[in-house]
């Protein structure tokens, strides 16, 4: 089992969410985040989907995405050549015993804290998926009192492109 | 031209080839009916009793022409009466258009009367869904529904159009029949890679489902098994598309396939799959299935190669080229001992058949046989669902592609009287449906089409007085705990009920009055239904049980 990223480029129209993540569920695939998202263009939208799954469910997925209508690039992001990103809002509980924990683990992480109350404190924390949850395990025991994660955006670096009408 | 939305919508079906539409009034499609009602010259409209029935009719008429099927229906009940037809098409990739009328624009959302949200109920049924809501893109949606409904993989594609886009007006221009888009060219060097694996194989397989119907792969799929001296069996799906009598075909494999042809299937080395998808009902366990085979699956469709077993060649292509071209690359190849033993299977299939066909009592066998002494090679042979429909699929003579209509993947009990109406409708030709009492029960209500348009359908009904296949399983699997299969008690009269409706029946309760008895059904024109009476434990064999294989297989009753 590995964690897939899949970017899908669809067109700006209503219901299409609806038909990505329908397909999903009849299928049986499971989804650990989705993000959807406007792009460069007004014509298209961007999802982007991560999973755990062997490769004969990530090419199962591809496949049955590219046969929807709206939909127009469908990738398999290569990890190594992209840049992922998740981003995380994790409000702790703040007393005077776990605070200087949080505070250098939010140092550490280079992550920083968004809301301060005698009570309470919030950190954003941006990074890949591993990052977040490290951080996460890490402060886990200090209590968190709620999390909210955006799901992870990818894009792949240099001249490549989902959409492949796309040039420099 | 200046129309308004529901003229838009008749004139854009008649620009697209559509002759005949069905489907059944109501509230929001209103205007679309008067549209109709003012072009009948040019589109012609049958009114079923009941939307259901009107969308199996629109699926036998596609799969009977080839053609897409039109279905019109209101909003509400009339678009959700639709869903098991359009689920039925989908599943057996029908090309078909299901247009429904919606309420305004204004009460969309409003659980406003016969209001429902039937493009979020078909999405998983259908291979797209338009709410169509404004008459700018009313005529292209229509002309985009008809290319995506016949290109490619086919299938059912729904338009639900609220009526105020009917009501509206907006300029019109008829365009041309809107061509399907081709699925692509299959790569050389793959199929060089097939003609090398074919040349290796020491027992080629070829086996095809419903997509050499759809595709008209007929000749290839001869050419190339007579070429490589392979046997050819098939899905339920793809009946028809080989003549019954051609040497090398073995009829149907799977859970009540041929014995031949199951077998073949085991011990082959190679398997040459076209526009089949390996459903459960054709593989049994997927683990145990063809383990001493490697596979060439060739499709339309993409998505399913590798979808449900695991293929050693996969190519996603224009099935006809692809054949084609595979057939001049490969030289004449013989197999002596493996049409040796294939030759064995078939007799051995030969003396089970004897060994478990009654000679005593009207057998499903005896009345498909007879019935078919008055068919022609182009008859349309419709079925519904059950045990009756198994021994259609492994008895009946099918000679041209597109004479077995039938519900595969939904195995929709309740498909065939609108499916024969639709298949009359298109052929204008005799069209049987056989079926059983539990299927003709669910929709008999379209006796009333049939007879208000006097479509020359022969209704055989094969009737055991139990819901047969499921009694069978319950005898085999179930101890015999026949719970809720028992249909004694109902006491229909079939042949008072088509008095009825208007439609001469004829009763057979025994073997002496068979022949004579169907004869005099045939002679007629109009529609005849006949009510067969046959033994209540009459068995579908072979069967592979569910999730069995070969070696399961049963193909004698046995003392149950």
């Amino acid at each position: 089992m590995e964690r897939f990223v899949i970017a899908i480029l669809v067109e700006n129209q209503p219901g299409i969410l609806t038909r990505v993540a329908s397909m999903f569920n009849r299928r049986g695939f499971n989804i650990d985040s989705l993000t959807v998202s406007e792009t460069e263009t007004h014509e298209y939208s961007r999802i982007t989907i991560s999973l755990t799954g062997d490769d004969a469910i990530c090419r199962q997925i591809v496949k049955q995405l590219k046969k929807l209508y709206n939909v127009k690039e469908v990738k398999v992001m290569d990890k190594p050549k992209s840049v992922l990103r998740e981003l995380a809002l994790i409000k702790l509980k703040n007393t005077p015993e776990t605070r200087q924990e949080i505070l250098s683990a939010v140092d550490i992480f280079r992550s920083k804290i968004v809301d301060f109350s005698p009570s309470t404190l919030c950190v954003e924390i941006t990074g890949e998926t591993s990052k977040i949850e490290a951080f996460i395990a890490l402060v886990e025991p200090l209590g968190i009192l709620e999390m909210c994660r955006t799901g992870v955006v990818a894009i792949e670096r240099g001249c490549h492109y989902l959409n492949s009408d796309t040039s420099l | 031209m200046i129309l308004t939305g529901a003229e838009i919508v008749v004139e854009t079906l008649i620009e697209q080839g559509c002759k005949t539409v069905f489907g059944y009034p109501g509230g929001q499609v209103i205007n679309l009916y008067d549209a109709l009602y003012t072009r009948s010259d040019r589109i012609q409209h049958i009114l079923t009793a009941h939307e259901q029935g009107a969308a199996h009719a629109a699926d036998g008429y596609a799969r009977a022409s080839g053609e897409v099927g039109v279905v019109i229906a209101t909003s509400g009940p009339g678009a959700t009466n639709l869903v098991t037809g359009i689920a039925t098409a989908y599943l057996d990739s029908v090309p078909m258009v299901a247009i429904t009328g919606n309420v305004p624009n204004s009460l969309i959302g409003k659980d406003s009367f016969q209001e429902v949200d039937i493009t979020g109920v078909t999405l998983p049924i259908t291979k797209h869904n338009f709410l169509v809501k404004s008459i700018d893109k009313l005529a292209d949606t229509i002309r985009e529904a008809f290319v995506i409904a016949k290109s490619g993989r086919p299938g059912p594609v729904l338009i639900d159009i609220p009526k105020d886009v009917q009501v509206a007006t907006y300029p019109y221009m008829a365009c041309p029949v809107a061509e399907k888009k081709m699925p692509k060219k299959a790569k050389g060097d793959k199929l060089s890679r097939a003609a090398q694996m074919i040349s290796e194989a020491k027992k080629p397989y070829v086996y095809f489902g419903g997509g050499a119907v759809s595709a008209d792969i007929s000749t290839e799929i001869i050419t190339l098994a007579t070429l490589i001296d392979a046997p050819v069996g098939c899905t339920m799906m793809g009946l028809s598309a080989v003549p019954v009598d051609h040497p090398r075909y073995l009829g149907m494999e799977g859970m009540h396939g041929h014995y031949a042809s199951s077998v073949a299937q085991d011990e082959a080395d190679l398997i040459i799959a076209i526009g089949a998808r390996f459903s459960d009902r054709a593989t049994g366990n997927v683990a145990k299935y063809a383990r001493k085979a490697k596979i060439i699956h060739i499709d339309a469709d993409g998505a399913e190669l590798n979808k449900n077993v695991s293929v050693e060649l996969g190519i996603e292509c224009d099935v006809k080229d692809a054949l084609q071209r595979l057939i001049s690359l490969l030289d004449e190849i013989k197999h002596p001992e493996w049409m040796a033993r294939i030759a064995e299977l078939k007799a051995e299939e030969q003396t089970q058949f004897e060994k478990v066909t009654a000679k005593d009592r009207i057998t499903p066998y005896a009345l498909i046989q007879e019935t078919a002494k008055h068919t022609q090679a182009d008859t349309p042979i419709v079925t519904d669902v059950g045990q009756h429909q198994m021994w259609v699929a492994q008895y009946y003579p099918f000679q041209n592609p597109r004479t077995f209509i039938s519900s595969g993947g939904l195995g929709t009990m309740g498909f065939g009287l609108g499916a024969a109406i639709g298949a009359a409708k298109a052929t204008g030709k005799r069209t049987v449906l056989f079926t059983g009492d539990g299927s003709f029960g669910m929709n008999l209500n379209e006796l009333a089409t049939v007879s208000a348009e006097n479509l020359p359908v022969v209704i055989v009904i094969m009737n055991n007085h139990v819901l047969g296949m499921v009694r069978q399983w319950q005898t085999l699997f179930f101890q015999k705990h026949y719970s809720n299969t028992d249909l004694h008690k109902r006491k229909t009269d079939f042949v008072k009920l088509a008095d009825a409706f208007g439609i001469r029946g004829y009763r057979i309760q025994d073997l002496s009055e068979l022949s004579d008895m169907i004869a005099k059904a045939f002679s007629e024109d109009s529609p005849v239904l006949i009510d067969c009476a046959i033994y209540e434990d009459e068995f579908v064999l072979p069967m592979l049980p569910p999730g069995g294989c070969i070696e399961d297989i049963i193909t004698e009753r046995g003392d149950q």
